[in-house]
């Protein structure tokens, strides 16, 4: 009896896809990280406290 | 109830009766890019622009840029939003049946994960970071754009994009409550003008499309009312738009450079009009349709272009006066 899990197998097409999403998003997150960083230093203690 | 672990005790006939494993995405970064509408994206982004730079005051760059950049990711939200709705109607005409959706590159459920993912992240972080006046202006503007235009009024009125154009008319008073935490009487000139530039811009588009929308069930003007009426309109938007293009000079709020580019540009743009009314059958209504839909865009650019402008350069004269 095979006990091995059923796996997908990706395409190569696929697979060049996820790599491009990954990267993408691993942009955007390293990006947001930036802003927020700058976005602190410029607001110091009050980026949370806006005025309407 | 069943846990995650019982899986594998459910019997055949209930692991047959399972939903087939889900395909993995082809869809590449391009195509969630392409999901955002990255042209109207543009513009949005030049509008608001302009709405933040005219407003009074200064505003730190860091925190300008994080206002764009959450109305662009808004903007973004709203499109990917769009098609995610749209997407039956969009396999139905050439000028979209190319979108991811519905070339199903991505998958509907992802389009509407998305929008939503980004629409969350947009308004927060504007509201947290610049303002929630803004933020609260841009989360009406992706509600009025995907629930009030996209679901409500373009498949039920011919005055879909009349109304709905005040979506797009928007940013430029997101940027400036951005810039000011306030809304004053200037923001909204600029929202007028994009306003009224909507309907003559789209529906010259329609002219040209109209085969496209009347297969998709659109009820777009020239499908309903038809090509003379919608000539008609156009012309007079575009005769409405000439002085709307001005208020901002005529009101005191732009210099003597906007006022007489606004009403040149705004003068060819009914003189285009004119063209589109007149010219109604064979290859030189396709023409004329088509050079005013091209000069549309580039009458809003210019005018833009020239109160930014104005206004980078009255802010560089106040400084090298005040040093």
């Amino acid at each position: 009896m095979n006990n091995k899990p059923e796996r997908v197998e990706l395409t190569e097409e696929q697979k060049r896809s996820r790599r491009s999403r990954s990267i993408a998003l691993a942009l955007i997150l390293g990006a947001v990280v930036v802003l927020f960083y700058f976005v602190t230093l410029v607001k110091g203690p009050a980026v949370l406290n806006r005025p309407m | 109830m069943t846990m995650i672990g019982d899986i594998a005790k459910l019997p055949a006939s209930a692991a047959d009766a399972a939903p087939a494993r889900p395909q993995a995405s082809v869809a590449t970064a391009g195509d969630y890019a392409a999901l955002m509408k990255p042209r109207v994206m543009s513009l949005v982004v030049f509008t608001a622009l302009v709405g933040l730079v005219a407003a009074p005051g200064t505003i730190h760059p860091v925190l300008a840029f994080t206002a764009l950049l959450c109305i662009a990711v808004g903007a973004g939200a709203s499109g990917a939003l769009n098609m995610w709705y749209d997407a039956d109607i969009d396999a139905l005409m050439s000028r979209t049946s190319a979108r991811p959706v519905p070339r199903r590159r991505i998958a509907p459920g992802e389009a509407l994960g998305f929008g939503l993912t980004l629409t969350g992240f947009s308004v927060v972080v504007l509201g947290l970071m610049v303002s929630w006046l803004a933020a609260a202006l841009l989360a009406f503007t992706i509600f009025f754009y995907v629930v009030v235009y996209t679901m409500w009024l373009k498949r039920w009125t011919p005055q879909n994009i009349v109304i709905g154009g005040a979506a797009g008319a928007f940013p430029p008073v997101i940027g400036w409550a951005a810039a000011t935490g306030s809304v004053s009487l200037e923001p909204v000139l600029l929202f007028l003008i994009v306003f009224f530039w909507t309907p003559p811009h789209f529906w010259v588009l329609a002219l040209l499309r109209v085969d496209d929308y009347a297969r998709a069930g659109v009820p777009m003007l020239p499908v309903v009312a038809g090509a003379a009426a919608t000539r008609r309109q156009i012309l007079v938007y575009s005769l409405l738009l000439l002085p709307v293009g001005a208020l901002p000079w005529l009101m005191g709020y732009a210099g003597l450079a906007y006022g007489l580019s606004s009403l040149a540009a705004g003068v060819l743009m009914v003189a285009l009009a004119w063209r589109v009314w007149t010219a109604t059958d064979g290859p030189r209504a396709t023409s004329a349709a088509r050079r005013m839909f091209a000069y549309s865009i580039l009458y809003l650019f210019a005018l833009f272009a020239v109160l930014l402008i104005e206004r980078v350069a009255g802010r560089l004269v106040g400084v090298s006066l005040a040093g």
